[in-house]
């Protein structure tokens, strides 16, 4: 019997992953209680693409939403792994500032708001290069502006990751939340493999990349928050979940003293079997639950 | 080139400090020293190369784990001492090659070590320290990132063995499917492509640039010279906002990141709609 409800409910969710960013942005917030700001009509698209004979696209792979989520203002701000990787360029990086900035501004004047960041981004976009990396610290800086007044959460669902500049981005977070398909990490295995040897990292070997980045071993080492299915209410859920815990009394990027103690305690003479580190870091869980 | 990395930044550490050695419990690799600079005492801050590092892949230059998480409490430590007296300056002298690429380093989350670092600096610099960066070589991609991004004011040295860049030229050209001379062509044209530090600064995220005749071996006047510009910035990082908001205001920016200007202005009137 349970075997059937299983069933059902497989049948029943709807896939987060399989959904565009705008799709992803919309399916967090109160039905019908969003709207998008900057969308593709406005047209504002990035200046460098076409000089290198890249088609641009009319919302730059972002998309801003503002609306409420559980009754309270919130933005959200989905970046498209489906163009050009999800890559950080001038105009896609000015929204996510300009949207964080915002929000920080609301909370200021006294208007809760909330901000989502819906992070499926190898980082720079490297045909933007200098503007991208310059856009990136900006956003860090308005994530640690906005965070003092109102929890900042991020999501990646899949299939890009999150990775290069943006993921401290994910780090300076209130709140991560991750899927079983997410992978989140600075450096990609072929980056590593590149600039470091396949000794290094073999970047064709799958297990190996999933047993590091994978968002199970984030979770389970108490580098994510939130481990949720493929499931759109599951995500929404999460995030309900943590827009009422509110700013948490301290945040994970501000934890210097234990995670630099828990580097002093590594041995490395050698390379490690990623799980062994749950034992030791996993103890610490969700930064919504310390303290 | 890369070779050089991390020689400049113990040149101008030891310039401008009259110090050269990591403070205790630090790895040889981060340098820390409070020293007077005008009228303030300052902290300043350099990531250089320790060839012994306990990481191997942060040997030669990058900021790793240990890097991120001491520049990290070095900074916080800044805060706390001066939660209630005047904000001492931050001065991260900057010549890093970029972060490590290691695999020990993915697996003990080098992206959060480099998320505390870039929010030690913000948050000081949110706090009301004038946190001040001098770019004195190479800042590369996440190693600048996690050291000197987050500043109120970004100085460099203005002559060709210094950049500031996403990625190194090898590894852009390669990703992009270019060649290298293809790449420093394109950038002739686009600014934000380009190797050179003129054209970074024609994206007016700079301060100011300055000339230094030899970055290597300084004269007593030349770090006189930059002792008073860091000073100058210091003061006008105190009479302006927090934030970040003077990398749109000048006149280079205004010009080359337009599209960022544009992008902002639009975005505030919609928000405002309902």
């Amino acid at each position: 019997m349970s075997h059937d409800r299983d069933n059902a409910s497989f049948i029943n969710r709807q896939s987060f992953i399989e959904l565009d960013a705008r799709e992803r942005a919309k399916s967090l917030f109160d039905v019908g209680a969003s709207r998008e700001l900057l969308g593709p009509f406005d047209r504002v698209e990035s200046p460098w693409l076409s000089m290198q004979g890249v088609t641009p696209q009319a919302d730059d792979g972002c998309v801003v939403m503002k609306g409420k989520i559980s009754g309270q203002a919130a933005v959200v701000v989905a970046l498209e792994g489906a163009f050009q990787g999800g890559s950080m360029g001038e105009v896609s990086g000015a929204k996510l500032t300009a949207a964080l900035d915002l929000a920080c501004a609301d909370n200021e004047k006294g208007i809760p708001t909330s901000a989502v960041m819906l992070l499926e981004t190898g980082g720079v976009r490297l045909q933007e290069a200098n503007l991208g990396l310059a856009a990136i610290a900006e956003i860090m800086a308005s994530i640690l502006a906005l965070r003092k007044h109102a929890p900042v959460i991020s999501v990646t669902a899949g299939p890009v990751g999150c990775f290069g500049g943006m993921s401290l981005a994910a780090g300076l977070s209130s709140y991560v939340v991750l899927t079983r398909e997410a992978r989140l990490g600075l450096n990609g295995p072929e980056v590593i493999e590149q600039e470091s040897g396949v000794d290094e990292f073999d970047s064709s070997d799958r297990a190996l990349i999933w047993a590091i980045h994978g968002g199970e071993q984030r979770y389970a080492t108490g580098l994510a928050d939130a481990l949720v299915g493929d499931d759109t209410q599951e995500v929404a859920d999460a995030i309900r979940r943590f827009i009422a815990k509110g700013v948490p009394p301290v945040h994970r990027s501000e934890q210097v003293a234990l995670y630099r103690s828990r580097i002093a305690a590594l041995d490395t003479s050698r390379q490690w079997e990623p799980r062994d580190l749950r034992a030791t870091w996993g103890t610490s869980g969700s930064v919504g639950e310390k303290r | 080139m890369s070779e050089h990395t991390g020689i400049r930044g113990a040149v101008w550490f030891r310039a401008l400090t009259g110090q050269a050695s990591p403070m205790p419990g630090d790895p040889d690799s981060v340098l820390t020293a409070d020293a007077l600079l005008g009228e303030d005492n300052a902290r300043f801050l350099c990531v250089v190369r320790d060839p012994h590092a306990r990481f191997p892949c942060a040997r030669d230059g990058q900021v790793g784990l240990e890097e991120a998480y001491t520049l990290a409490t070095r900074v916080r430590e800044v805060i706390e001492q001066d939660r209630n007296t005047i904000k001492r300056p931050i001065i991260a002298i900057v010549d890093v090659k970029s972060q490590a690429y290691g695999r020990r380093e993915e697996t003990a989350a080098i992206f959060l070590a480099a998320a505390a670092a870039a929010d030690a600096y913000g948050s000081a610099r949110l706090a009301g320290h004038p946190v001040i960066t001098l770019v004195v070589g190479h800042a590369l991609s996440g190693g600048f990132l996690t050291h000197g991004y987050q500043a109120n004011r970004i100085l460099a040295f203005d002559d060709d063995g210094v950049m500031i860049h996403a990625m190194h030229k090898e590894a852009a050209a390669r990703i992009t499917r270019r060649s290298v001379e293809s790449l420093e062509q394109l950038g002739k044209t686009i600014a934000p492509l380009s190797y050179d530090i003129l054209d970074y600064a024609k994206l007016g995220l700079l301060h100011k640039l300055l000339h230094v005749d030899s970055p290597e071996n300084p004269s007593q006047q030349e770090i006189q010279n930059v002792r008073e510009e860091l000073i100058a910035a210091i003061q006008d990082a105190r009479n302006s906002p927090v934030d970040l908001r003077n990398r749109l205001q000048s006149k280079e920016a205004r010009e080359t990141r337009k599209s960022s200007i544009l992008t902002r202005s639009m975005l505030e009137a919609q928000w405002a709609e309902e």
